[in-house]
């Protein structure tokens, strides 16, 4: 058995697992913290990928600032001392049916696809300076509309937020 | 699959989009049970990083080019933006009905 695949698995196996606690977990606060373990696990299948910058901004962007800002959301919105952290779920059992089903087929078309995979192996020494390439030469529009975005939503975020009280 | 333990043993793009398909379905679960709108939010975190994963390992796996990454980071910058104005959201609609349940705020219902 390859390091690789050990690896893979590995990681695989604390994405999933860490997103089925996500999902399953009654305390809002626990699915918070499996929500990092379930980042992580996704960098790590980024770095089998060769993405290395892309795992590094995964884990700065989704550890350092979504989950974060998750957790100021989890913190701010549940009253601590109530048991109003155990959160209710509805339709659980459609719900599951639905889901296995959608599950299921996704992987049966994954799995029965005969994908056009690249014969020669995939294997550039960096990856960040093609990516800034790409950024400042095909992908430049996109580049500067996500930089627009980004101010927007920082601006309309503290609009929402601060708005007072009316009395 | 002419031999099961053969292609177990070699992760290629199908195990990834394996990965990403059942991330995927975990996300919708959450986002059809659950009652709070912060796990509703991680949830669609969720369903971002299945879909990120499925760029990252086309690209890797399929086209060799970086087009792939590139979006992936284009996903990430989205998925901030959003975060921070979903959750602003939240807070307004805590303070305004002291409950952030998805299913009781049905202002507009009646």
């Amino acid at each position: 058995m390859e390091l690789t695949t050990i690896v893979f698995y590995l990681f695989a196996a604390i994405t999933l697992i860490a997103g089925a606690i996500v999902v399953f977990s009654r305390s809002v606060v626990y699915s918070a913290f499996a929500l990092l373990f379930t980042f992580f696990g996704v960098a790590g299948l980024y770095v089998l990928l060769m993405a290395d910058f892309l795992a590094v901004t995964q884990l700065m962007i989704y550890v350092g600032a979504i989950l974060v800002l998750l957790i100021f959301g989890v913190m701010l919105t549940t009253r601590v001392i109530d048991v109003q952290m155990r959160t209710g779920t509805i339709q659980v059992l459609p719900a599951l049916l639905i889901v296995a089903a959608l599950a299921g087929v996704l992987v049966h078309i994954f799995v029965s696809t005969d994908w056009n995979v690249l014969p020669e192996a995939f294997a550039p020494e960096q990856t960040a300076p093609q990516i800034g390439t790409a950024l400042l030469t095909t992908y430049v529009l996109p580049f500067e509309v996500a930089s627009v975005i980004l101010l927007v939503a920082l601006i309309g975020a503290a609009m929402i937020a601060r708005r007072e009280r009316k009395a | 699959m002419p031999d099961w333990n053969d292609w177990l043993m070699q992760p290629g793009l199908t195990h990834f989009l394996i990965v990403s398909g059942i991330l995927f379905s975990l996300g919708v679960f959450a986002i059809i049970t659950r009652r709070n709108a912060v796990m509703v939010l991680m949830g669609i975190e969720l369903i971002l990083n299945a879909a990120n994963i499925n760029f990252v390992a086309f690209s890797r796996f399929t086209t060799g080019a970086f087009d792939g990454q590139v979006i992936a980071v284009f996903v990430i910058i989205l998925a901030a933006a959003e975060a921070a104005i979903a959750l602003a959201i939240v807070l307004n609609i805590y303070q305004m009905f002291n409950t952030v349940n998805v299913d009781e705020i049905n202002l507009l219902r009646d």
